[in-house]
């Protein structure tokens, strides 16, 4: 007989299966149990402190550069400390965080989730209260005092989050094709809608969109009720006190659908993404660009602006006639924030934590040109005159506005962001787009 | 051989390890996601019973019937050019090339073995219209139908056309393959017969070679059906469901309520609707096929 047959004929007894069931169970469990998710603290077995970033840029840009050339510095006095990035590209930031604070596997530093989000996990015990921990490790005062009231309106008056950015918004614009069409930067809202009007005439596409990303549309909604209605307007809304669709919310939504009605932000705009966006008005395609701050990085780069930097000039959201809003409540926001997870944090990580709050400002304004909410100590000698431009008017703020979304829920806003585009089309009437938003409130 | 099935307990053990994992992997997530449709909440903030509340809402909900309406009409669509263009270029392949139909075969096959974000890519290009004209409206422009240069993929309409051909493109091939398959199994006999008694061209395949073909044809149309009604990254990489919800198929309304909004229960409500729905579908089209083919 052969041998499969010899172990066949001999039907497997009780004795014998039990045994070779009983193994079979325990390695698969074993294996089963090897495949679990480890949960490092976050400090390196020497006791240094291991960093690690839960974020929507990459390594060698943006903050991840910042943070990991101060780490560098710091590791000279601490040695063995290290700093590592964990991408996670923007539409996978919310899953990826729920399903990391789900394991307890959140890294000491991540972008933050939307307000709704980050209530629950500093609920959870997952997010570190900036403010108190700040203040017990004596670098309060290295936070800029607009970034953290900003911040405190964003997440329900907590401070939980980190200003390694600080924009203002407001329309950029192709100095060369106003002054070409004697056209000057409007004062009110009917001066802007004007402006287009003449643009458009001459063949010129008056402002630059991405549909696909909503916001830049949304935002324009947003501060016209600003402007007519005050800096409260969003927070009666929260509150309960108004609704999207009452009459003045509905008044701005319309403003906006008619400039896309006019065609105004050109046809594409349904179709049209972030950086394309900023490259049609980078090259000169547009005239006029709604945008934040944070872009002076692609404003500042020769490769990529082609119309020039000292050919773009500012003017802030302009007032609505009739409204009770002013031009120096200016939109401000601190980019995408990062947060702590108290969970993971110590008194390394604070040693760390303090070091960095103390030349977050320098360094990222020296390797990056870029605006933050820390205070800069040893300000450059020369800075280019787009930042000096953006640092001027933050001075001026005389008070920060949010954006339409910005205490809205996770749902409302996908719903306002997505739905955008059909507004800026035309192809959803302004009520029913205040309906959408409001209904998924 | 006989002996080691009969033995029960040889079965079990041999069945054993691929049956735990099948259950871990498919059964006890789906049964997890119909109790999650009782509840509401995600894993931050925890989860609270609210009974049949998420079934009354979806069926109130004017986005569950709009992604509805618009799965069922890809579906539709979409399964009638996939197969039906698959069949033409069968029987292109049997009667009009015959042996030299290898390559044709290969190079229409093709595009389904692309990366799907890849196909996606091309085709958002290809009718591109902002910062500068794709190849659709460069076109127009060229024969001067300045007119209809539009945004393709920013309109609900149009966008909904440049998914179906992009999905048609892409699988048409496979299914010309497998219904090749089918059409080849027909004993030359019947045909050369046919030919004899006078049937050509469309009368020779409206009443002898579709007959014969009706089992893989019924085959091609469930399969098709069925991966139709659950598309989700052709939509996903070409128009993310945009603008606005007018591209949304239910699979990708599921996901963004439950992964993008946090909402689990009510996302595991619309999978279960889903579910239903498609084994609605499957059960028809088998009632139809025993019917014509019994």
């Amino acid at each position: 007989m052969s041998f499969i047959e010899e172990i066949v004929s001999e039907r497997l007894n009780r004795r014998q299966f039990v045994k070779v069931a009983g193994g079979a169970t325990i390695s698969l469990a074993a294996f089963l149990a090897g495949c679990g998710s480890s949960t490092g603290g976050s400090t390196n077995s020497n006791g240094s402190a291991a960093i690690e970033f839960l974020s929507v840029q990459q390594e060698g840009t943006g903050w991840p550069l910042v943070l990991s050339t101060i780490t560098d510095q710091y590791a000279k006095t601490h040695p063995g400390t290290t700093f590592k990035v964990n991408f996670a590209g923007q539409t996978q930031l919310y899953q990826k965080i729920q399903l990391l604070a789900g394991q307890g596997a959140l890294p000491i530093l991540y972008n933050s989730p939307p307000a709704d989000l980050m209530a629950q996990l500093v609920k959870n015990g997952e997010g570190l209260d900036i403010e108190s921990t700040f203040q017990q490790l004596g670098v309060f005062e290295e936070l800029q005092p607009v970034a953290a009231t900003l911040l405190k309106k964003v997440f329900n008056g907590q401070l939980v989050a980190l200003p390694f950015e600080l924009n203002i918004e407001g329309f950029w614009y192709n100095k060369q094709i106003f002054t070409q069409n004697s056209l000057q930067p409007p004062d009110t809202w009917d001066a802007l809608v004007q402006i287009a009007g003449t643009l458009h005439q001459k063949g010129i596409q008056p402002f630059s969109a991405s549909g696909t990303q909503g916001w830049p549309i949304t935002r324009l909604v947003g501060n016209y009720l600003f402007r007519k209605l005050g800096p409260g307007a969003l927070e009666s809304v929260k509150s309960g006190q108004a609704k999207l669709t009452d009459a003045p919310y509905v008044e701005a939504a319309q403003a906006v659908a008619n400039l896309g009605k006019q065609g105004y932000f050109g046809k594409g705009v349904a179709t049209i993404a972030y950086d394309p966006a900023v490259d049609v008005f980078l090259q000169g395609k547009a005239a006029m660009f709604y945008m934040g701050s944070w872009e002076l990085r692609d404003f500042n780069n020769p490769a990529r602006n082609k119309i020039g930097a000292d050919n773009i000039g500012f003017f802030p959201f302009p007032n609505v006639t009739g409204g009770t809003g002013s031009s120096t409540q200016t939109p401000m926001n601190a980019g995408q924030p990062t947060s702590m997870n108290k969970q993971k944090y110590n008194a390394t990580v604070g040693q760390w934590l303090a070091y960095m709050a103390k030349n977050y400002g320098d360094v990222a304004l020296q390797k990056e040109g870029a605006v933050t909410g820390f205070v800069v100590h040893n300000p450059p000698a020369n800075l280019d005159a787009l930042t000096s431009l953006v640092e001027n008017q933050i001075k001026q703020v005389s008070e920060p506005v949010l954006w339409f979304e910005a205490q809205f829920s996770t749902k409302a806003t996908n719903i306002s962001q997505q739905d955008a585009a059909l507004l800026a089309t035309g192809a959803m009437s302004p009520n029913d787009f205040m309906v959408a938003v409001q209904q998924a409130f | 051989m006989e002996t080691m099935l009969r033995d029960r307990r040889a079965a079990l053990l041999l069945v054993g390890p691929a049956l735990l994992i099948y259950s871990l992997i498919v059964l006890v997530p789906v049964v997890w996601s119909l109790v999650y449709t009782l509840f509401e909440g995600n894993v931050l903030s925890g989860f609270q019973f609210v009974g049949f509340q998420n079934y009354t809402l979806l069926v109130r909900d004017p986005s569950f019937w709009q992604a509805f309406a618009f799965t069922l009409k890809y579906a539709v669509v979409v399964t009638i050019g996939q197969v039906g263009i698959g069949l033409l270029l069968s029987l292109l392949y049997v009667f009009y090339l015959g042996k030299a139909s290898g390559l044709i075969r290969t190079l229409i096959f093709f595009p389904l073995v692309l990366p799907t974000v890849a196909v996606a890519q091309l085709f958002s290009k290809i009718f591109e219209i902002a910062p500068q004209y794709g190849l659709v409206n460069s076109l127009l422009q060229g024969v001067h139908l300045d007119g209809a240069i539009q945004p393709w993929l920013g309109q609900g309409g149009t966008a909904f056309w440049v998914i179906v051909i992009m999905d048609i493109w892409r699988a048409m091939g496979f299914y010309a393959v497998l219904l090749f398959a089918g059409l080849v199994e027909i004993p030359g006999d019947i045909i050369e017969g046919a030919r004899v008694d006078g049937a050509t061209g469309w009368r020779l395949v409206r009443y002898i070679v579709l007959p014969l073909m009706t089992p893989i044809l019924f085959s091609s149309l469930i399969f098709s059906v069925n991966g139709t009604l659950k598309v989700f990254d052709s939509v996903l990489a070409l128009t993310g469901g945009g603008p606005g919800q007018t591209t949304t198929p239910l699979t990708l309304s599921m996901f963004n309520t439950a992964f993008s909004n946090g909402q689990y229960g009510y996302g595991s409500t619309i999978a279960t609707a889903l579910a239903i729905m498609c084994l609605l579908v499957t059960l028809l089209i088998f009632r139809s096929a025993r019917r014509d083919v019994a």
